[in-house]
């Protein structure tokens, strides 16, 4: 039958899809080591590992997390922007739990810091979910209220000061080392292979996609969109919260005023240069992993290539433009046509135009 | 009529990629007569409006307005020329008042200002002639749909008065809304304006229009006076008798229709109604047995359907699934009791296009079973494969994506996703529509063979003989209302059908 042929063309379909965002983060790393030739250098030191690329996983941690939860939001058709403000509350209720405590540094308070933090999350992630599934409120206006009002509860938690802490297992989250590794990425990485699985060896994925892809026809086939789509972003909250007890953990400090500030839209951006489209639908975990690293090794190649500090954000917007017109199918067969042109004969190379771009 | 037509088409002719929409129509519309466009889905009625108003250029014929050729190049153009149209949802602002909506983009101005106080007073003239008692400078959307779309054809008929055209301005009013509309278009009927009028209820026609062209298949079927029209043969000749073609496409005669086996009904429905979209109706469907559903478009075919799935809430009435009284508040109450419903929109209602063959093919099964207990991808496999191999989808391909697929492969898609939940009772609306005659064929003796084997099945289609070829019984509706069910027993014709729907009671 016409199994044979099919399997491994929908492989290199699913292949194709990851090629972009991987080959972009292999360029920016690539350029690093043109300017840092001890890029690539892993250290072991003390039974930690040190490296610029262990340092990128490592400050990567959050957005990841972050970005895994904003994935499946995005897949429904949605968007979460209060994932920021979710991250500062958690920071905030976890390290006010601790620094209240008897004895800041015992296992059993850092449990109960991280408890209330995920519940707390939880609830969060309800009142979104509530208000887009059920109250039908744009995604967008829905979690923009908590955006703005989650970011004044963080305050009113951390009463406008910066809560510091010292608690030996709570510094493990975000700033401690588990088998030579940060601890930061072992979590985020256990989180994003949960995720996968999650989708993909349940009927998760599938079900997403066809709400996102089709809300109508989802509804008519006796899909539950509600609850698939509260559960969502309670999920979504959840990672915000991991990711704001790793951020502050990482500082031992709660700051409610600038933790995971502007992060949604770091978020918005690595799930988008992973391949999902912001109209919902299909959507892909690899990508949004890639994408978030893309993001951090960008900021940290602003800093090894020396950028002067007020061109940063002008930079990083050139990339991430440059990085978006790369994956759109549309503007490459147009390069490669105008390639094609220019030098009449020479097969257009998709690989070396791309190149060409990002060195530019 | 001894008058000059104010507006001409002869012999207009418009093609899109594969489709000849208008073949060498003509048309005529004279100065204060309102004057219906006639036709099933299809017949070109859309087209030609487009055409008149310059969305789509014509390829071929000429249009003479008011006794001049003229070249109509877009709707702005149209406009000046003097052809307005109102389309069947409202083209206005319901955010601005009805002063604004009614001068928007040429407001009356003094020295470069909007002259506030001479809109609000042009516009209450307006408003007045028309004998309708609204503030106008209230907000659009504080006024019904009806007066919505008064305004509009206010605000159509102050921009350019010799031609209106009114697309479907019926389809969401009630009965008093009718009323008021009509009236509005008799007093512009009277004051020398020609209308143009479409509409899918035969009634409002025959109440309101003085003339009418018919349409099929895009050519000219003919022009005729109302009074010399009855509903009868107006139906038969938007329909047409094309009794021959498909019947000896499916293997000569009719299928034999052998009474269902057993007589108690899987579902039966008890005067189930929803406002606005369908009457209260009753309808008992036994297992092994096929249901047809006439009626013309807009009549409540898909309607009376829905309620069935749960699709759309109803309102009124009951229903009860193997004799007990069953609630259906969702799609996903009715699966859970064994209903499949096959939506007539494939792309918006049914299919997710992103998605591929295999995973719109499991998705109902799916569901069904909740995202904690998924089907084996072996399993997904496994389903697929059958079904591309039972139905012959096209390409056999599982992985390839449902929106690259044709329209009757599309279809079978959407039947073998409900076929695999096993369904009791199937309905299927407009399975057929826009596929092409061998995957017609197949679909109908798929059917035929499902029915036999003991499935219920409501079949919606819009061609007569399609619906008799299957039917065990035929519900005809009309005007969103159940007029007749009527025996399939050999002797029922397609004439006795269109006779049913056209007169409004059993013939």
């Amino acid at each position: 039958m016409t199994t044979a042929p099919t399997t491994p063309g929908a492989r290199a379909v699913t292949r194709y899809r990851l090629f972009w965002p991987a080959a972009v983060l292999a360029v920016l790393l690539l350029a690093n080591l043109a300017f840092t030739p001890d890029f690539f250098a892993v250290h072991l030191k003390d039974g930690h590992l040190y490296g610029s690329t262990i340092d990128i996983l490592h400050f990567g941690a959050p957005l990841i997390l972050v970005s895994l939860g904003m994935t499946l939001v995005i897949a429904t058709g949605g968007i979460d922007l209060s994932v920021g403000s979710t991250v500062a509350i958690a920071g905030a209720l976890a390290c006010l739990h601790i620094s209240e405590a008897a004895d800041p540094a015992s296992l059993g308070t850092v449990l109960g810091a991280v408890g209330i933090a995920l519940g707390t999350a939880v609830l969060l992630g309800l009142a979104n979910g509530v208000l887009v599934a059920r109250v039908g409120v744009q995604p967008i206006i829905a979690t923009l209220i908590l955006m703005v009002a989650g970011r004044g509860v963080a305050q009113l938690i951390t009463d406008g000061q910066i809560i510091t802490i010292t608690s030996e297992p709570y510094k493990l989250i975000g700033g401690g080392y588990w088998l030579a590794m940060p601890f930061a990425i072992l979590l985020s990485g256990l989180v994003a292979l949960l995720t996968a699985l999650l989708t993909r060896s349940t009927a998760l994925g599938l079900l997403l996609e066809s709400v996102g892809g089709n809300p109508v026809a989802s509804r008519l086939v006796g899909i539950r969109a509600m609850r698939l789509v509260g559960l969502v972003y309670v999920f979504s909250a959840l990672c915000a919260a991991l990711a704001g007890l790793m951020v502050s953990s990482n500082v031992s400090a709660a700051d409610g005023n600038n933790a995971g500030l502007w992060i949604e839209l770091d978020a918005i951006l690595a799930v988008v240069i992973g391949g999902t489209s912001l109209n919902g639908g299909r959507f892909s975990i690899g990508g949004t992993v890639l994408g978030a690293l893309i993001i951090q090794t960008l900021s940290t190649t602003v800093y090894t290539i020396g950028i002067p500090p007020e061109t940063t954000l002008v930079f990083k917007a050139f990339v991430v433009i440059t990085v978006c017109l790369i994956q759109s199918p549309n503007f490459r067969a147009k390069l490669a046509r105008r390639g094609a042109g220019r030098r009449a004969g020479v097969r257009p190379s998709p690989a070396t135009t791309t190149n060409r771009e990002v060195g530019a | 009529m001894r008058q000059q037509p104010v507006l001409e088409v002869r012999g207009i002719r418009k093609e899109f990629p594969g489709v000849v929409a208008l073949d060498g129509v003509d048309f005529r519309l004279f100065p204060g007569e309102v004057h219906a466009l006639m036709g099933e889905n299809g017949a070109g009625k859309s087209t030609l409006i487009k055409v008149l108003t310059g969305v789509h250029p014509a390829d071929g014929g000429e249009v003479v307005l008011a006794g001049q050729r003229v070249r109509i190049a877009g709707p702005l153009q149209a406009q000046q020329a003097g052809i307005s149209t109102v389309y069947q949802e409202v083209n206005l602002c319901p955010n601005l008042s009805v002063a604004e909506n009614i001068f928007i983009g040429r407001e009356p101005r003094r020295l470069g200002l909007i002259d506030w106080a001479e809109m609000r007073r042009r516009a209450t003239e307006l408003v007045c002639t028309l004998e309708l008692d609204i503030d106008v400078s209230a907000p659009l959307d504080s006024y019904s749909i009806a007066v919505q779309q008064l305004v509009a054809i206010v605000r159509a008929v102050d921009v350019s008065a010799k031609v209106l055209i009114l697309d479907e301005p019926t389809s969401s009013l009630d009965r008093d809304e009718v009323r008021q509309l009509f009236t509005v278009m008799r007093r512009l009927r009277d004051q020398g304006v020609a209308i143009l009028f479409v509409s899918h209820f035969l009634d409002q026609i025959y109440e309101i229009c003085d003339r009418m062209t018919v349409l099929r298949n895009g050519r000219l079927e003919g022009e005729y006076l109302t009074s010399e029209l009855n509903q009868v043969e107006l139906v038969s000749r938007m329909i047409g008798s094309e009794l021959a073609g498909l019947d000896q496409l499916a293997g000569g005669k009719r299928r034999e229709r052998s009474a269902p086996a057993t007589d108690r009904a899987f579902l039966e429905a008890e005067g189930l109604a929803r406002q606005g979209s369908v009457e209260p109706y009753d309808l008992a469907i036994r297992s092994g047995e096929v249901v047809g559903l006439a009626g013309l478009l807009g009549s409540g075919r898909t309607e009376a359907a829905r309620l069935l799935f749960g699709a759309d809430h109803k309102d009124r009435g009951t229903v009860r699934i193997n004799g007990t009284e069953t609630d259906l508040r969702s799609p996903r109450d009715a699966i859970a009791h064994g209903i499949a419903f096959c939506s007539e929109n494939r792309k918006t209602e049914g299919l997710v296009g992103e998605l591929t063959v295999r995973e719109n093919i499991v998705l109902a099964l799916q569901a069904a079973r909740g995202w904690a207990r998924p089907l084996s991808r072996t399993a997904q496999d496994k389903l697929a494969l059958r079904w591309i191999g039972a139905l012959d989808i096209r390409p056999g391909n599982p992985e390839a994506l449902v929106r690259n697929l044709s329209g009757g492969n599309q279809q079978k898609v959407l039947l073998a996703r409900w076929l695999i939940t096993d369904p009791k009772l199937l309905i299927l609306d407009e399975p057929t529509r826009g596929i092409d005659v061998g995957a017609k064929a197949e679909i109908q003796k798929l059917v035929a063979d499902l029915a036999e084997k003991g499935m219920a099945v409501l079949f919606i289609s819009a061609e007569l003989e399609e619906v008799l070829r299957l039917s065990h019984r035929v519900g005809v509706l009309r005007d969103r209302r159940m007029v007749a069910q009527l025996r399939n027993d050999g002797e029922l014709t397609p004439e006795r059908v269109l006779a049913t729907i056209a007169s409004g009671a059993e013939q």
